[in-house]
């Protein structure tokens, strides 16, 4: 077999050796899909009513808030699967089967991109059971088909760059607990920008940081793909802030993994 | 397999490591011929497990060149793990997965085929008595049963050599028992075991050489019985109530150590009954009064003293 072959192959029994972990482990699963429930539930029957009004547009109030907050509750959807990453990664190294896996002729990066390709299905399918209770409570996006297709091209870019970066995060840190809380900020981070108001309501500095930081372009693309609100250059900005992350947090992550485990 | 019979196994040659400013192998010469056992004896800390983490390509090596099957370690490390299979101090088994899972995860990392992987799954709980629990997770699994799934694992692509380090530690005597049995078959197959081992008792039972590491030094080898023929006897201790019973003991038995202060005296014994029924009718007809007796046989500790000079400075007790 070729090195491609094997490549695929590891990574393919890697794969099924997370899809296995995750029904294994169902409750983290459930977490992770029902923390962005929540929160839509949370900010658009508690917080919709007023913040709504706020936003100026002709209708107001919570149907228009429903409208503006989904493209921000898939992205702490996103931010949320990467912290499971990050936890199963960081399990994962302080378990001895990976010793076992680095001691056998396998495609070495197998291991991640088991754990990535993994983190892509569970985070996806997230996605669209997030993005089916909106529809429930009332979410009507004027999306085409090809837009829609566009929304999960976004979505899938995003989570595959945070994936790797919390893949990188689960390899860097010792323990577990921290494991954990590195990729808390990237929960945050849809507040600190446009996910549930305006950036134009913030304060000087704060609004500085929300308009560059990278989840503002991704959260203003699907928001013009699903509602049709101007996208201007926030998709290519999404686009290549995706690309940046992917690849500096692949190479981190590689680096990371190929050290010696024991130093 | 490239190897032929007059290749050793394994080789090592001026072997160094660090972790830091701490030198952990300070120069390690070792050879392995195909076929044998070979066991590692040394305490806790005394750098085994880094041997095995240098051989079985999981970190490198500071100096110092190492050919596992013939191939450098870390030229070519594939090549290396393709023929080797190895059992880590920490048991590296998928606890989420069942005993089979875990089988056939290492079947398809060997690239066996579905057919092929199943049958050699099947084959291989069947042998290591483990087909009743195969659709257990392995977190359910107790200790020995753990043990043994991770040298299934090891062995799902036939491994040529196979690296164990301390099989046996934290096991009951049953499960230790039935380890050695394994391990016995394994060698009667044809493949070079690498073994590490605390205990002197468990080296003597399974190898064909043993070297003991000290302080990342290799401080003797030989064959078992060459090492031992180098440790001291073991001993019956006497304990006396009185100096006078220490008196005439000391002058009756003649080659003893004696101790004035503890009222002890040494006498030097194989251990045998033979050797104790002797002692203790010569004692009988000199009607000297013994307090208590105890036997002592080398251990591990003897092993240390005599070879090194100076017991173990970090030892831990050994059982």
């Amino acid at each position: 077999m070729s090195t491609l072959t094997y490549a695929v192959a590891d990574s393919g029994t890697m794969l099924r050796r997370q899809l296995r972990h995750m029904l294994r482990y169902a409750s983290v699963t459930v977490f992770l899909v029902g923390m962005p429930i929540v929160f839509l539930l949370l900010f658009v029957y508690v917080f919709g009513g007023t913040l709504g009004n706020g936003l100026g547009g002709p209708s107001g109030g919570r149907a228009e808030y429903l409208e503006y907050v989904v493209p921000g509750i898939l992205l702490i959807a996103v931010a949320a699967g990467g912290t499971g990453t990050a936890i199963s990664v960081a399990m994962d190294m302080t378990e001895g089967i990976v010793a076992r896996f680095r001691t056998m002729a396998i495609f070495r990066p197998s291991v991640l991109t088991g754990h990535v390709l993994g983190s892509m299905i569970q985070t996806m399918l997230t996605l669209a059971v997030v993005t089916g209770v909106a529809l429930l409570i009332g979410f009507r996006p004027s999306a085409t088909p090809v837009e829609w297709v566009a929304t999960a091209g976004v979505l899938a870019m995003i989570t595959l760059a945070l994936t790797w970066l919390c893949v990188a995060f689960g390899l860097v840190t010792k323990t577990v607990e921290a494991a954990s809380n590195l990729p808390t900020p990237l929960v945050f981070l849809p507040f600190l920008g446009s996910g549930f108001v305006p950036t134009e309501s913030m304060p000087a500095g704060l609004r500085w940081f929300a308009e560059y930081q990278p989840f503002t372009p991704v959260i203003e693309t699907v928001r013009g793909l699903l509602t049709g609100t101007p996208i201007g250059n926030s998709a290519v900005i999404a686009v290549a802030w995706c690309a940046g992350i992917t690849l500096v947090s692949y190479l981190w992550a590689k680096r990371l993994y190929n050290r010696d485990p024991i130093r | 397999m490239t190897t032929t019979r007059s290749q050793p196994a394994i080789r090592a040659t001026g072997l160094r490591k660090s972790f830091g400013d701490q030198v952990v192998l300070d120069g390690i010469d070792l050879q392995v011929a195909e076929g044998t056992v070979f066991a590692l004896l040394g305490p806790n800390g005394a750098g085994k497990t880094t041997i095995v983490h240098i051989l079985t390509t999981l970190i490198g090596a500071d100096g110092g060149e190492v050919r596992v099957a013939g191939h450098d370690v870390a030229r070519d490390p594939d090549q290396v793990r393709e023929v080797i299979g190895v059992t880590g101090q920490l048991t590296a088994v998928d606890n989420l997965l069942t005993g089979e899972e875990n089988l056939l995860l290492m079947a398809d990392l060997r690239h066996l085929g579905r057919h092929e992987g199943r049958r050699r799954a099947a084959e291989l709980l069947d042998r290591f008595d483990l087909a009743e629990s195969a659709r257990k997770p392995a977190a359910n699994y107790s200790g020995g049963m753990k043990r043994r799934l991770d040298l299934a694992m090891g062995l799902v692509g036939d491994p040529r050599i196979i690296f164990l380090d301390e099989p046996t530690t934290g096991l009951d005597p049953r499960s230790r028992r039935t380890m050695w049995q394994i391990i016995r078959e394994l060698v009667a197959g044809g493949v070079t075991v690498f073994l590490t081992t605390q205990y002197l008792e468990e080296a003597d039972e399974l190898a064909d050489r043993i070297a003991l590491l000290d302080h990342g030094r290799l401080v003797a080898e030989g064959t078992p019985d060459q090492l031992k023929r180098r440790i001291p006897g073991g001993h019956i201790r006497l304990q006396f109530a009185h100096p006078d019973g220490l008196e005439a003991a000391a002058s009756t038995l003649g080659e003893t150590v004696r101790d004035d202060e503890a009222l002890t005296l040494q006498v030097p014994s194989d251990g045998s009954v033979k050797s104790l029924r002797g002692l203790l009718d010569r004692l009988e007809t000199e009607s000297i009064e013994v307090s208590e007796l105890s036997i002592h046989t080398p251990d591990l500790d003897d092993v240390f003293l005599t070879l090194t000079g100076q017991p173990d400075k970090e030892k831990e007790p050994a059982r």
